[in-house]
C-alpha cells in the first residue's frame, strides 16, 4: 500500500512512467507484428464471411479497449474525486483522446466489416448506437474539461460526467443480449468461446498489442499533463532543464 | 503453413481488400498520428522550457 502513495506523486510517477513506456512501445511492436501474422497469414479462412472476417483482428481489440479504458478512466476520475488527488485526474484527461480513438477505429472497422456481411455501413442498433454514445461520452470528457479554465474545476466537472457516463458501458457490453441486434453476440463469454483456436489466439496477441499501445499512449499523454500542470514546481523546471 | 498461395491473392483478401485493408490501415494511421503528435508535443515542451531556461539564465535559447 505505501508504494502506491509513494508513486501517487506526480513527481514520483513522473520517471516511473518515463522508464515504463519505452517497454511497451516495444511490446506493442513485437505483439502487433505476430498477432497481424496470427491473424492474416496462418489463420483459416471463415467458412460463412470468407476473408472479410479478418477485420476481426482489429476491430474485436479496438471495441475491447473502447470500453476497457472508459472505465479506467471513469475509475481515476472517480478517485481523483474522492480522494482530491491530482495525479488521478491526469491519468483521466491523459486516457481520453486514447479511448476516443479506439471507439473511432471500433465504429470505422465495425463500418467496413458490416457493409461486406450485412450490406450496410450503419445501422441504428443497440451494439452500435451505444459504442457512437461512447465516442461522445469522450469528446464530451474532453470538450467539458478544455472549457473550463480553473483545471481543478474542470477536473471535477469533466469527473463526474466520466463516471456518470459509466452506466453506458454495460449497455455495451450487453446490448447484444438484452436486445435483437443485428451485430453478433460475444465470440468470448463465461459460457465458452465460439471460434477456431487460430482465430481466438491472433485475437488474443492482437488484444495484447493494443493494451501496450494504449497504455505507452496513456503515460506518455500523461508526463506532458504532469509537465504542463505542475509548471510551477521545482522539480517540474529542474526536470525541463536537463534533458 | 499458411492459407495464401500468392502475393496478390494476399492483398485482394478473397475481393475483401478494400474493407479489410481499410480497416488495418486506419488502425495503423491513427495510431501512427497519434504517437507522432505526443512525440511533437514533447517536443515543444522541451523547447518551451530550454527557451526559458535560457532567458532565465540570460543567455538566449537554442534556436
Amino acid at each position: 500500500m505505501n508504494s502506491i502513495f509513494y508513486f501517487a506523486a506526480p513527481q514520483r510517477f513522473y520517471p516511473l512512467a518515463g522508464r515504463l513506456i519505452p517497454g511497451l512501445w516495444l511490446a506493442a511492436a513485437l505483439l502487433g507484428v505476430f498477432g497481424l501474422y496470427l491473424g492474416l497469414v496462418r489463420a483459416p479462412v471463415d467458412a460463412q464471411q470468407g476473408q472479410a472476417y479478418r477485420i476481426i483482428f482489429v476491430h474485436v481489440p479496438a471495441a475491447w479497449m473502447s470500453m476497457l479504458i472508459y472505465l479506467a478512466m471513469a475509475g481515476w476520475a472517480g478517485v481523483g474525486l474522492v480522494f482530491n488527488s491530482r495525479l488521478a485526474s491526469m491519468m483521466a484527461c491523459a486516457l481520453a483522446p486514447t479511448g476516443a480513438i479506439m471507439t473511432f477505429l471500433a465504429l470505422w472497422t465495425g463500418a467496413l466489416w458490416g457493409k461486406p456481411t450485412w450490406g450496410t455501413w450503419w445501422v441504428w442498433d443497440a451494439r452500435l448506437t451505444s459504442e457512437l454514445v461512447l465516442l461522445f461520452l469522450y469528446v464530451g470528457f474532453m470538450a467539458l474539461h478544455g472549457a473550463i479554465e480553473d483545471v481543478r474545476r474542470a477536473d471535477r466537472a469533466a469527473g463526474l460526467l466520466a463516471l456518470v457516463g459509466v452506466v453506458n458501458v454495460p449497455i455495451i457490453y450487453f446490448s447484444v443480449k438484452w436486445w435483437n441486434t443485428l451485430h453478433q453476440g460475444a465470440s468470448i463469454s463465461p459460457s465458452g468461446v465460439s471460434m477456431a483456436t487460430p482465430m481466438l489466439v491472433g485475437m488474443l496477441v492482437m488484444t495484447l498489442a493494443f493494451w501496450a499501445y494504449c497504455i505507452a499512449a496513456a503515460l506518455m499523454r500523461v508526463r506532458f499533463i504532469i509537465l504542463a500542470r505542475e509548471q510551477h514546481t521545482g522539480w517540474v523546471q529542474k526536470t525541463l532543464e536537463a534533458p | 503453413m499458411s492459407s495464401w498461395t500468392s502475393l496478390s491473392e494476399f492483398a485482394a483478401m478473397g475481393g475483401y481488400g478494400l474493407f479489410v485493408w481499410g480497416s488495418l490501415g486506419m488502425c495503423a494511421a491513427c495510431m501512427a498520428l497519434e504517437l507522432l503528435w505526443l512525440r511533437g508535443r514533447r517536443q515543444a515542451l522541451l523547447n518551451e522550457a530550454q527557451l526559458q531556461a535560457g532567458l532565465h539564465a540570460g543567455m538566449g535559447g537554442q534556436s
